[in-house]
């Protein structure tokens, strides 16, 4: 099959995002509204299937190169993108843990096809946000399971297709001892509690929900999501995240540096003062895409490596992918805030083309989404016995 | 004749069972797992038994601290800790470099 290269699609993915995306961004911040037409865009490209094996008629596109997708949605719409990522987030699960099981061999074929949109039931009421414990079981009887879950947030669960769910592998397991389950459309039903009215990322469309559902055992995803969790939940989170967080940022920092050439220009011979404070932000924004970048040759060299797998599950990534996550989200407030202040009360202004008022809200789910403070504590007990920092 | 029939129902001899005290010592009281540390079998998976990453860097520190060694980075994952038996590889390892 003619499959575009990198380059071609990342070019094909700015043209959606300046033509249909970006033009979309406010309406669906100002309404918080899921953005249907920029997913619609971007599953005419299927670009949902990006990381299914080509064999199984998906792109088989690697870590790095999705990264970059997600730093070019970022730069249009940080609620598109995060659905982008968070999709790929829980299609990675299935594609990296699932493919020994005929059956959802089965449903990645199919997900190339019809491009279904996947969202994750992590978060639990009793739990919070704590990933790596359970409290819902999956209980199988027979040929089928039952799974009920009541979850604090889902991210566009009413316009998702799928969902994979982490739960405890039965109901006398201990509640670090987990699994993911796969339920289609028509296994379950969502009965929505509470809103998702929010400072950003809005789009999202995260309110809380009651899942019930009933499906076949096959969508069990085989293993423990302990070991999912480590080699490709959290690093493709953190990854994907890192990479819309880098487009919102560089966006932020193109705008300032317009403002400061359109300045430049009428004045020539004198630097505005301005600019001083724009190469103090394009300072921060290399860093942050030196992180970025570095981190994603990392993740795909060890997705290549034979023993990646096992290398993913050390102390020492799991520290660096944490590093990361924490640095991106609070240099992003920096850089975004940075890059107001270049260009003054017109960034402030919600209508005026320099605006950063939607990137600076968004910008502050990022700290949040996973609190640092409980990433940070959790690098704090993994450095009292890693020794090489 | 008696030797070998010992050994093949305990396979272990008394420096062995020393370690494997040691281990089950600091896992019953380090590992908070849902099952008895001194009588789980040693092939358990531990993470199916309770054990967390939280807890499982406390069962780190608490060997460290027991065997006086300090585990290398390669050794730092997932599997080295996942049952009893690896555990006592691990050990094994380090305190015959010693």
């Amino acid at each position: 099959m003619g499959m575009m290269e990198l380059p071609d699609l990342l070019e094909r993915v700015r043209q959606i995002g300046e033509e249909i995306i970006g033009p979309n961004a406010a309406d669906v911040d100002g309404q918080g509204r899921f953005p249907t037409e920029g997913i619609e865009a971007l599953k005419k490209e299927k670009l949902l299937s990006a990381l299914v094996p080509v064999d199984l008629g998906g792109m088989e596109m690697t870590i790095d190169d999705l990264t970059k997708i997600c730093t070019v949605l970022g730069k249009y719409c940080s609620s598109t993108a995060m659905i982008f990522a968070m999709h790929h987030i829980q299609l990675a699960c299935v594609v990296r843990h699932g493919l020994s099981s005929p059956m959802l061999r089965t449903y990645l074929a199919e997900l190339v096809e019809k491009q279904f949109l996947i969202a994750s039931v992590t978060s639990e009421v009793g739990i919070g946000g704590d990933t790596r414990s359970s409290l819902c079981a999956v209980e199988v009887d027979g040929p089928r399971f039952v799974l009920n879950k009541d979850s604090t947030a889902i991210s566009y669960g009413a316009h998702a297709d799928d969902l994979v769910v982490t739960c405890r592998r039965n109901k006398d397991a201990a509640s670090s001892d987990q699994v993911m389950v796969l339920l289609k459309k028509g296994d379950y039903t969502l009965e929505q509690v509470g809103s998702w009215d929010t400072l950003g990322m809005r789009g999202t469309c995260s309110p809380g929900f009651k899942l019930r559902s009933t499906g076949p055992v096959e969508q069990i995803i085989p293993g423990a999501y302990g070991d999912a969790s480590s080699q490709t939940m959290v690093p493709f989170s953190h990854m994907l995240w890192g990479g819309l967080w880098l487009g919102i940022s560089s966006a932020a920092v193109n705008k300032a540096a317009a403002f400061v050439r359109k300045a430049a220009r009428r004045t020539p011979g004198q630097v505005p003062p301005m600019a001083l404070r724009l190469a103090e932000v394009s300072n921060k924004l290399q860093s942050m895409r030196a992180n970025v970048n570095d981190m994603a040759n990392e993740c795909a060299a060890l997705q290549r490596s034979p023993d990646g797998n096992e290398a993913m599950l050390s102390m020492g990534f799991a520290l660096r992918m944490n590093n990361l996550k924490i640095y991106c989200s609070s240099i992003m407030v920096e850089i975004v805030h940075d890059s107001m202040l270049v260009c003054g009360i017109l960034a402030y202004k919600n209508d005026s083309e320099y605006s950063l008022g939607r990137q600076l809200r968004d910008a502050h789910s990022a700290a949040l989404m996973v609190a640092n403070d409980r990433i940070y504590a959790k690098n704090a007990s993994l450095l009292l016995v890693h020794k090489d920092v | 004749m008696e030797l070998s029939f010992r050994f093949a129902t305990r396979p272990t001899n008394s420096y062995q069972m020393t370690i494997d005290d040691s281990i089950r010592k600091v896992l019953k009281d380090h590992a908070n797992l849902s099952v008895d540390a001194l009588t789980v079998a040693e092939d358990a998976d531990l993470y199916k038994n309770g054990m967390t990453s939280q807890t499982g860097v406390n069962v780190m520190l608490a060997l460290e601290g027991a065997f006086d060694f300090e585990f290398p980075d390669t050794m730092l994952n997932r599997s080295v800790f996942q049952t009893i038996a690896n555990i006592r590889a691990a050990v094994q390892k380090l305190t015959e470099k010693n």
